[in-house]
């Protein structure tokens, strides 16, 4: 008898280890497999029974929940109160268009056989029969771009890489997710480690690198430890190591855990931080791509960029590409996170509007208050109102109306926010977390949070929002990252889209 | 959470095994940390003549990263998100009543990635979605 407790840390983090304990308590015969999460997280802790109809969900199980869930019979997909019914036929999931996230949630990630039988390295058996040129062709007519917020065309960063000679080149993942609203990254690495794995094997073979990093953050205990378990069952499978699947390629990886620094998450600071400095922003040209880490040519691909390309290579460009609008092509993780009903990984096309994703599948707020306002893609995102509802999620649309798509993070929050003390906070995390390198940034950012402090207390409102202004346009273009860069999309968007909250008269 | 007592001829041990890394200096530091609970000021001194980097490289490295302390926890510790997402479902509020409870066991974090859930704490490395006073005091026995 098989039962399926979820081994995520968001699932373990409202009490799935204690459901999974009580389980084995009432009958140590059932064969407890800790899966990923599905990805809805407000039904976690989602205990799943394979029976030969197929997998059947019941949740949100809490260990109170286990004995009567043993009394319906729950092992035989009996009646319960929290019955959900087939797990496939979950409408929330059913509706998805699951390719990165495919296997996430279903099998149980450390397991190598359930990998291969759900498609897993049919991608890399691919990339090893192609020569590089028709693999980095591959990836680039896919129309693959970086997930982790830059969009930057995954195929033609990769071209540069493998155009530069040199005696060695590496492979970087950036898996230092800090963004608020994201767990995409580490949901994919709890869930399906081995995707991520394959993915950077094939970003090897296309640009011959022999050297693999993932840079995870220390806030994720949970993935640093599943992923290095997958790293060292890869190894002892020979994928990893002297010879790629028996092939003449050479390729390892190792993990190499954050610090608690945001602006790591920007490539150059990663690579400084890999290299054991301070993460303090590098100048670009020259590209990582052209002079890394350690000087030598570097991939620099966020976790769900390199994920997605097994799949791309198995099933082709074309498929891939067949989905999405515009130049935003393929699909997209969205991960709904804040004040929200039916939080939790919504991975669809791109194109879905923003009312779809909040309404149809968040379910609106959590607490029940109306929805007053949204950021979209991480503490560096824009602010948007209910206006602007009917917005398309691509790339494209998303700037034309003033904001970014980021990594794909949508924060809620109901009528009780007030958007001056959110632009506070943006300018108050940016010096927090400011490399200090560019003078805009690292200053202007203390500047800022006070200058809104002054607007906040009715102080001058007119001549401060006039200096915020000013002082927003100096960072935007007067610092070398996104940190100091787009500290005042957040800011700004908040001031044009919820101005009522910027006349210095208490809400 | 259960450290050694720092001394020299530990560190000078455990250094040893990133004699191979390149770019040790984080690493090293980490690995101070995760084993005394803390860096030792004597540890500047000892990764730089290591590795052969000057003290101001070390120094510069620890200072930087938010995650290094170079004083003793405390017995437990509690790491509080205070980032938006958290924020959108009260963690504001939440900062107040659990710093009033455990005042210097707390500081504030950004993101645990369990944004869908919050708010999000970690009590003594063990992440607890939608925290409470009530639910962190259980978890830090």
């Amino acid at each position: 008898m098989k039962v399926f407790v979820p081994g995520d840390s968001a699932a373990i983090s409202v009490g799935a280890d204690d459901v999974a304990a009580a389980i084995t308590k009432i009958d140590s015969s059932i064969e407890i497999i800790r899966n990923g999460s599905r990805g809805a997280l407000w039904l976690e802790t989602l205990v799943e029974v394979e029976t030969p109809s197929g997998r059947i969900a019941y949740g949100p199980v809490t260990v109170q929940d286990v004995s009567s869930l043993f009394e319906a019979d729950f092992l035989h997909g009996g009646s319960h109160a929290l019955s959900l019914g087939k797990t496939d036929e979950i409408s929330w999931l059913a509706n998805q268009d699951r390719v990165t996230f495919a296997r996430v949630g279903i099998i149980d990630p450390l397991s190598l056989d359930a990998y291969c039988a759900h498609g897993g390295l049919l991608g890399l058996r691919k990339a090893l029969e192609l020569s590089s040129q028709a693999l980095i062709d591959e990836v680039t007519d896919s129309g693959l771009r970086g997930r982790g917020g830059a969009a930057f065309p995954a195929g033609i960063k990769w071209r540069t890489a493998a155009q530069a000679t040199s005696d060695q080149k590496y492979i970087c993942c950036n898996a230092d997710e800090g963004d608020s609203g994201t767990f995409a990254d580490r949901m994919l690495i709890e869930g399906d480690p081995f995707t991520l794995i394959e993915g950077m094997t094939i970003a090897a073979i296309a640009v011959g690198a022999t050297e693999g990093i993932v840079y995870l953050r220390s806030e994720y205990p949970y993935a640093i430890a599943i992923l290095q378990k997958a790293i060292d069952i890869a190894r002892a499978d020979s994928w990893l190591g002297k010879s790629v699947l028996g092939s003449a390629h050479s390729f390892d990886i190792q993990i190499r855990v954050g610090a608690g620094s945001y602006v790591c998450g920007e490539e150059t600071a990663m690579l400084e931080s890999i290299e054991g400095k301070r993460g303090v922003v590098r100048a670009k040209p020259p590209l990582p791509a052209i002079e890394g880490l350690f000087g030598k040519p570097t991939i620099i691909n966020n976790v769900l960029t390199l994920a997605t390309v097994p799949m791309i290579l198995a099933e082709g460009a074309a498929v891939y590409k067949a989905r999405g609008v515009g130049r935003s092509l393929g699909t997209q993780v969205f991960q709904l996170a804040g004040n929200i009903a039916r939080g939790g990984i919504v991975e669809t096309a791109f194109g879905i509007t923003l009312k779809e994703l909040i309404n149809t599948y968040g379910g609106g707020t959590l607490t029940g208050r109306p929805l007053r306002a949204v950021q979209i893609g991480g503490p560096l995102g824009a602010y948007f109102s209910t206006a602007q509802f009917e917005t398309s999620m691509d790339y494209e649309s998303l700037i034309a109306a003033g904001g970014m798509l980021g990594h794909g993070g949508i924060v809620v929050f109901d009528d009780t926010v007030d958007l001056a003390v959110q632009a506070k906070f943006a300018m108050e995390f940016c010096a927090i977390e400011s490399c200090g390198k560019c003078t805009p940034c690292r200053i202007g950012s203390t500047r800022g949070a006070e200058t809104i402090d002054l607007i906040i207390q009715g102080v001058r409102v007119y001549e401060n929002k006039r200096l915020l202004l000013d002082l927003c346009e100096v960072m935007t273009d007067g610092s070398l990252c996104a940190m100091g860069g787009l500290t005042p999309m957040p800011v700004k968007s908040a001031m044009i889209n919820f101005s009522s909250d910027f006349t210095g008269a208490a809400r | 959470m259960k450290y050694s007592p720092f001394s020299q001829e530990a560190a000078l041990g455990l250094l040893a095994s990133l004699r191979e890394e390149k770019g040790p200096v984080l690493m090293a530091l980490q690995l101070m940390q995760s084993e005394f609970g803390y860096v030792d000021k004597a540890c500047v001194e000892l990764i730089a003549n290591f590795f052969n980097k000057s003290r101001a490289d070390v120094h510069g490295v620890l200072t930087f990263y938010h995650d290094l302390r170079t004083m003793p926890p405390t017995e437990h510790q509690i790491s509080l998100c205070v980032a938006e997402a958290c924020q959108a479902v009260g963690a504001r509020e939440l900062e107040l009543a659990v710093k009033n409870k455990f005042g210097d066991e707390v500081q504030n974090a950004y993101c645990f990635g369990n944004c869908a859930l919050g708010p999000a704490v970690m009590v003594d490395g063990k992440l607890i979605g939608r925290a409470s006073l009530e639910k962190i005091s259980a978890a830090r026995l």
